[in-house]
């Protein structure tokens, strides 16, 4: 799927207002949850939505999506290694109460 | 000549009926001689952007990881100092962003469709809307500076009760995350001058442009930040503001 000379992988414009309208419904719907006091589960709704908001970014605006797979082993490979740090790290903190 | 190697056709010098676009133009060859075509020198300019990016997620990661530490240990203090940031501003820059990266994704598409107006256009809205951002940015910091909420010697211990210290900790990482955001902003303000006058003298074309594609990474990357920014910062204590 990777771009060929003279012929760009032209995406249609439905597909970048698609993505624009999913972003800004997201960013109202998320200050809306945010209003309640919704206990524990204020921060996972907040994560997901921000993560599906991160995705759509990166998959369209991004052309992840229509990348090389070596592109996607990058993208793919740099979030992992974030979430090694975050798990790691809290896996310690969270726990020394544990002792 | 017909058993000449396949590689010296894509050297510099242009004498194949590919090359004569890049003749008549004046520009360079488009591809340089140490790539066999220009799918994969296109490809070796992605991969060197998000190679950069990745660098950029363990940058920007080490803070993320800093606060989840900070916010796990005193969520109470968190929730307290988050709901002194004006989520109405930072929502309003949110959308900011999100507009400038669609702006973004439309000069790109405009560079791969030779829509030269649209594109220049684009790019232009593409630096104004990061300017917006960095003017409302400004006018947050400065009504943080006037309530003494700068961690520092005149900081305001005494707005947070027993949590002072603890709330401390979460205005350093906020300035210290949305510092670093607005520097890459402002070096997002530069690379869009860059475009806006490589495309302006006509540098991007259908089959070329690589340099607006890769601006375009870091761009939405630095786009991709401030959305998990916002709810972490600012909506983590919009329900106890509104309460």
């Amino acid at each position: 799927m990777s771009t060929h000379p003279g012929q760009p992988h032209v995406l249609p414009l439905h597909i970048y207002w698609g993505v624009f309208f999913a972003l800004v419904v997201g960013t109202i719907g998320t200050v809306w949850v945010a209003t309640f006091d919704l206990g524990p589960w204020n921060t996972p709704i907040a994560l997901t939505i921000a993560v599906t908001k991160g995705l759509l970014v990166i998959l369209f605006f991004m052309h992840v999506k229509y990348s090389t797979k070596l592109t996607w082993l990058f993208v793919a490979a740099g979030f992992v290694w974030f979430l090694i740090m975050v798990c790691i790290t809290m896996a310690d903190f969270v726990s020394r109460s544990w002792l | 000549m017909s058993t000449e190697p396949i590689l010296a056709t894509h050297a510099a010098a242009p004498h194949g009926a590919s090359h004569a676009h890049a003749t008549v133009s004046g520009l360079p060859a488009p591809t340089a001689h140490h790539f066999v075509d220009l799918v994969q020198q296109e490809e070796a300019e992605k991969l060197g952007m998000w190679t950069f990016l990745i660098t950029e997620v363990m940058f920007f990661g080490a803070l993320f990881t800093a606060y989840t530490v900070y916010r796990n240990m005193y969520p109470e203090a968190f929730l307290l100092a988050s709901s002194k940031l004006n989520w109405r501003l930072g929502g309003v820059n949110t959308l900011v962003l999100i507009v400038s990266s669609l702006t973004m994704a439309m000069s790109i598409r405009c560079a791969q469709t030779s829509k030269r107006g649209l594109m220049l256009m684009n790019i232009v809205l593409t630096g104004l809307f990061g300017a917006t951002f960095l003017v409302i940015k400004y006018f947050e910091y400065s009504e943080k500076w006037h309530h003494h909420l700068m961690p520092g010697p005149t900081f305001n211990y005494a707005e947070f009760g027993q949590w002072g210290p603890q709330a401390r900790i979460f205005f350093s990482l906020y300035f210290a995350m949305t510092g670093l955001h607005a520097f890459h902003m402002i070096v997002g303000l530069g690379l869009m001058t860059w475009v806006f006058i490589k495309a302006r003298s006509g540098h991007f074309t259908p089959r070329r442009y690589a340099g607006m594609e890769i601006s375009g990474l870091y761009w939405h990357f630095v786009d991709l930040v401030w959305i998990f920014l916002f709810p972490m910062l600012y909506l983590l204590g919009a329900h106890h503001h509104l309460a």
